[in-house]
């Protein structure tokens, strides 16, 4: 058992203050552990978002002595006692209470992107791919959309402004799962380029150090995109040979509108 | 005169997880004006906890593997107690499912012609699990998100539903509740709702369960009237983190087992071939050389007994452990990295590896994990029409984890993820046709909507009462010493006398603090849920006089023929008190019945 | 208190922004973030002081037949300027320039690194802090990012890979040019010759683990199966892409070294021992 001084942030929009309170942590502990006996013993109204305490949903998290980590997964042994331990709501997002923010500038950055838009299934109703086409996209796909990512970027973080045209690194691997997705039809670089403002992030690659599920989103998704957007718009070769071979491109408005409905699978029986 | 916000809609899905997500996707692509309600952000329910896969017999893997197998092995794993016509349905549709799924964007791993891999899990006779590592239940939940999210449903994100509402003739019609993070009231009315709330585990205090599971629609629909069934079946998951006790409880996936992991105890001993039941002898290889040679070939070879359903392995572990050969934390070890490449685990386990390496400090390519049970899952819940997943109550559909009768006493690995996605579906159908053919209105009585807001508010305008957490820790304790997974007559008994105690507690709870996102009142409002399905899986406990699945009586330690045919269901009575009655199981068919046989494929 | 009927509620707020809670403060970071930015700038302005100071020198670059080698510093090869010293180029000369011709061959992988996706970091961290740390307020009052001029140029990366190509191709022939011993044998091999060597590989594995690289070689195919050549050099490139910033360092610190190398050789302060 050693003592510790836990500093969290309480308060709302209107303001608020750090609070101390001094505690005991045990083997094995995470911080979400101790807030949680915050809680139930000094804070019953002490507000934060929990729910797996496994690392997988990505609901817990918060900024720890500075940086962005969930709760859950972050052991009291490895943070410095002699000190309190500083922990704040995400600073990025609007706050409700407490640890608690208002994340929704995700969900709606979530609701602009285009689908996915998939091509017509083989003849048996199924679609075919291989393993090494779809791994590039599963790493993507580890996402638990805990938004630290997004919190630790400093495009939004340190611009409010920047928000209106900015999806962030978690829409851009979404994006570059697409993007690369091996039965998707639709073409999103114009969109990217113009609208998702991928051309802000200056890859100080902070999203990649903070990501908890070791996504490499800065080299695996955000420049890729960068390249894919060169492609595009960039390279005069590329555009030439656009030109040879008579191959389009779709603008902006074009990949937001491209929808098609996936075909329903045929019955088994 | 309390405020509140009302929202009308066609057909409302209570719960954001697999079951309700895909109820509403359904009623929204058949064009009803839809929305999801649900308690957590959207992409953070129960669902993405899953790890192993989504079972369906698509034979991928294994051509010998048709739905008439996965009916057998879902109905023989539930010790006979499921219903027959789901059992059926789920085998059956559950494949359309899966694939489903990828046109929506989902990435399974692939076997080697490109079509869907399948890995083997407990129960399952053939590798069955479509899957992504062991995080399919988060592809899950992401490929239906996304798919709500592209078909513009409405989200109510953390909001909380208290009681659901019925129309004067009878029909339920709407739902009140409070959105988190302002604490501000709302009444959705609506003409058909789903309940997809999920299960019960937060009652206990060794659970794989998060704080969401509070059998908010058990008891919804409980008090709504409608008809609860196999409550005392409850599913202890054999395998559990036991230490750091911070996280014990946390699930360790099945698939360490599927994948080649053993368990041993102290001694070394792998222990689980003392344990195989008679009803599964046949199958179940009785030397090692034997179980080891069935991960190649599963024609020649029976099963290893690490792969007997769930129920089977988590009483072996308890016993082994009784028995002083357990860990220094009481669990016993689950070995797989003396038996798979470190390279292999890390790429078919990553997140057990992730979740070991960080939370306890173990390598588990390297040291065996030690395991025990855990408080996992309920296979009871609302009685359902199986076609249409209507509850007995008009305008009430159930899907997931808190309709009951799939699963039986005891549910497959796997099993639940499938359910989800065919039950789900099933359940945004059966509302949208009702939702569609109902011609009565949706009036709801305003007095009972303040009476309900009055009592959910009470808490923070009472001084020095209970704190919520207090009495939430007492019915854990409650819980897990006298309902866990091993019972007796007399503790049951005297479970039900301490829940009754804390029900008294009630009405003296008090929480300081404002409205807005205050955990302590929002536990404060879960509270009575939980004691009434705590009540109903006592109650279901104490009248089932055998031992089946999931339900395991010290003193009757012995299945029941008699009790194999019945249904312990579970109302309100004219007074308002929850009883409990058995009926007979609906008679399953000839031509399925002969499909149970030994060797019918 | 009821919305009306056919009303689409709207559960997902249109506004981005909000008001910011927590505290007010530049960063809550307490450990030592301000040491690596400032290590990436003090070892940038050192090679730039000591590259620039050895681009205007115009002497010193070449040991040749007078000494029995042939060995030339990186930071003038290939010498195309009118004021090259004999034995350093071959026939192509541009005559019109006559100030130093590492100020001309310089701009190759001047550019090929500034517009590097590992460099950017380098110093839009240590130099234009945006940000100098993870979770430190930047402090500019509007960022554009790479959106407008002039740093959108950095989308022409990929030319300056391939003009990198080049250049490696011709220091991999100064690198072969170096077994030669002129009048002392044929052939041989000196401490030279290995670090001209040494010096080409390290190029060769910078600009293979390139961004742009990936990207061309594989990375622009979205069914790999389908393209199993480009998917293999792919999978070649995708490890040593993830030590880039590894090789960034190691390639620009041995190029100084090369060059500080011949420099001593040809000015006599040392002499190039011969191993066999």
């Amino acid at each position: 058992m050693a003592d510790v001084v836990m500093r969290i942030w309480r308060g709302d929009s209107e303001g608020g203050e750090f609070q101390d309170f001094p505690t005991q942590v045990s083997e094995g502990e995470v911080v979400l552990d101790v807030v949680h006996r915050i809680q139930a013993e000094d804070a019953p109204d002490l507000a934060c978002r929990w729910n797996c305490k496994a690392g997988k949903c990505g609901s817990c998290s918060a900024e720890i002595n500075g940086l962005p980590h969930l709760m859950c997964m972050t052991r009291m042994d490895t943070l410095p006692t002699e000190e309190p331990v500083v922990i704040a709501p995400m600073k990025t997002f609007p706050i409700i209470r407490d640890l608690v923010t208002d994340v929704s500038f995700n969900y709606e950055m979530a609701r602009r992107l285009p689908p996915f838009a998939p091509k017509d299934p083989g003849p048996d109703g199924t679609y075919r791919m291989q393993q090494i086409d779809v791994e590039r996209g599963q790493e993507f796909r580890k996402c638990i959309e805990c938004f630290m990512c997004q919190d630790i970027c400093h495009v939004i973080r340190d611009h409010e402004e920047n928000k209106e045209h900015y999806a962030g690194p978690r829409l851009f691997i979404r994006y570059m799962e697409l993007e690369s997705h091996p039965l998707d039809t639709n073409d999103r670089r114009e969109l990217l380029r113009e609208e998702m403002g991928l051309g802000y992030c200056n890859i100080t690659k902070c999203c990649t150090e903070v990501c908890p599920e070791h996504i490499k989103i800065t080299d695996n998704a955000i420049i890729p995109l960068k390249e894919r957007v060169v492609d595009a718009s960039y390279d005069p070769v590329a555009w030439l040979g656009r030109k040879i071979l008579r191959r389009t491109k779709k603008t902006a408005t074009e990949a937001a509108n491209h929808r098609t409905d996936p075909k329903p699978v045929k019955a088994s029986q | 005169m309390a405020e509140y916000e009302q929202i009308d809609l066609d057909v409302v899905v209570i719960g954001a997880g697999g079951a309700g997500l895909r109820a509403a996707i359904e009623a929204k692509q058949r064009g009803l004006r839809t929305a999801i309600v649900c308690k957590s952000l959207l992409g953070k329910a129960h669902t993405v906890m899953a790890e192993g896969g989504a079972a369906a017999a698509m034979g991928n893997v294994w051509s010998e593997d048709n739905w008439k197998v996965h009916f057998r092995d879902t109905i023989r794993g539930g010790k006979m107690l499921g219903n027959w016509r789901m059992a059926q349905l789920h085998a059956q549709e559950s494949p359309d499912r899966i694939h489903e799924l990828e046109a929506w964007g989902a990435l399974f791993d692939r076997t080697k012609d490109g079509r869907i891999h399948q890995r083997d899990f407990g129960g399952h006779r053939y590798a069955r699990l479509a899957h992504v590592g062991d995080r399919t239940g988060l592809e899950l939940i992401r490929t239906l998100q996304q798919r709500a999210v592209a078909l513009d449903i409405d989200v109510f994100m953390e909001t909380k539903i208290l009681r659901l509402l019925k129309n004067p003739s009878g029909e339920v019609s709407g739902a009140v509740g409070y959105h988190r993070p302002t604490g501000k009231m709302v009444v959705f009315t609506a003409k058909a709702f789903v309940l997809a709330t999920g299960g019960i585990g937060r009652s206990w205090k060794y659970s794989t369960n998060s704080w969401e599971s509070t059998g908010d629609g058990h008891a919804l629909a409980l008090w709504a009237g409608a008809d609860i069934i196999d409550m005392e079946c409850m599913q202890f998951h054999p395998t559990g983190m036991v230490w750091p006790l911070s996280v014990r409880g946390l699930l360790v996936t099945e698939g360490v087992r599927g994948d080649g992991g053993i368990l041993r105890n102290s001694e070394g001993q792998r222990f689980m071939f003392n344990y195989i039941p008679e009803v599964f002898a046949a199958e179940t290889a009785d030397n090692e050389a034997e179980a080891d040679r069935w991960y190649e070939d599963h024609i020649n070879n029976r099963r290893p007994p690490e792969l007997l359903p769930r129920d089977e392995v988590a009483r072996s572990i308890n016993a082994e452990v009784k028995a002083g050969r357990g860990g220094p934390h009481g669990g016993v070890y689950l070995d797989i990295a003396s038996r798979r490449s470190s390279e292999f685990i890390q790429r078919q386990l990553p997140s057990m590896y992730h979740q070991f390496k960080e939370l306890a400090g173990v390598d588990i390519t390297k040291e065996a994990m030690e395991v025990g049970p855990t408080c996992h899952y309920i296979m009871g819940g609302i009685r359902v029409e199986p076609d249409t997943a209507a509850s007995t109550i008009p305008g009430l559909f159930a899907a997931g984890e808190v309709a009951g009768g799939l699963h039986g006493a005891n549910r497959l690995g796997g099993n639940s993820l499938s359910d989800l996605l065919v039950f789900g579906r099933r359940a945004g159908m059966g509302a949208s046709d009702y939702a569609d053919s109902r011609t009565s209105g949706t009036t709801v009585d305003s007095t009972e909507i303040e009476r309900i807001i009055d009592e959910a508010r009470a808490p923070l305008a009472r001084e020095g009462g209970e704190n919520p957490y207090d009495l939430q820790r007492d019915l854990q304790e409650t819980m897990q010493n006298l309902v866990g997974i091993i019972r007796t007559g007399t503790e049951l008994t005297q479970a039900l006398s301490e829940i009754d105690a804390l029900k008294e507690r009630v009405p003296n709870l008090s929480v300081n603090g404002g409205i807005a996102y205050n955990p302590g009142w929002n536990l404060a409002t879960d509270l009575p849920a939980m004691l009434s399905v705590c009540t109903m899986v006592t109650m279901g406990a104490i009248e089932r006089k055998e031992s089946r699945g999931g339900h395991t009586r010290d003193d009757y330690p012995k299945s029941d023929p008699a009790f194999g045919k019945i249904n312990f269901v579970q109302r309100l009575n004219g007074s308002g008190e929850c009883v409990v009655s058995p009926e007979p199981l609906p008679e399953m068919p000839d031509e399925l019945k002969a499909l149970l046989e030994e060797g019918a494929h | 208190m009821s919305t009306q009927e056919g009303i689409r509620p709207a559960p997902v707020p249109l506004v981005l922004g909000g008001a910011r809670g927590g505290p007010r403060v530049r960063t809550l970071r307490r450990d030592s973030w301000k040491r690596s930015p400032l290590i990436t700038q003090g070892y940038l302005l050192l090679f730039v002081v000591y590259a620039t100071w050895a681009a205007f020198q115009n002497s010193n670059y070449y040991v040749g037949a007078s000494s029995h080698r042939d060995l030339i510093s990186p930071f003038y090869s290939p010498c195309i300027g009118a004021s090259c010293v004999p034995g350093s180029h071959g026939s192509f000369l541009l005559h019109w320039w006559t100030y130093s011709p590492a100020l001309v061959i310089l701009i190759i992988p001047l550019g090929f690194r500034v517009t590097c996706y590992y460099y950017r970091k380098a110093y839009y961290r240590s130099f234009w802090h945006s940000p100098q740390a993870c979770g430190v307020a930047d402090g500019h009052k509007k960022y554009t990012g790479e959106t407008r001029f002039p740093l959108i140029i950095q989308n022409i990366h990929r030319y300056f890979f391939v003009l990198g190509v080049l250049l490696n191709i011709m220091l991999t022939i100064d690198a072969v040019m170096a077994f030669r011993m002129p009048g002392a044998g044929g052939i041989g091999v000196s401490v030279g010759t290995i670090v001209l060597c040494a010096n080409a590989v390290l190029l060769w594995f910078y600009s293979v683990s390139c961004h742009a690289c990936r990207h061309l070689c594989g990375g622009h195919v979205n069914e790999f199966s389908k393209h199993p050549v480009r998917h293999g050099l792919w999978k070649i490139i995708t490890p040593l892409n993830a030590k880039h910033m590894q090789l960034a360092w190691v390639s620009l610190s041995f190029v100084a070294l090369t060059d500080l190398y011949v420099r001593l050789v040809a000015s006599g302060i040392i002499t190039d021992p011969k191993i066999f």
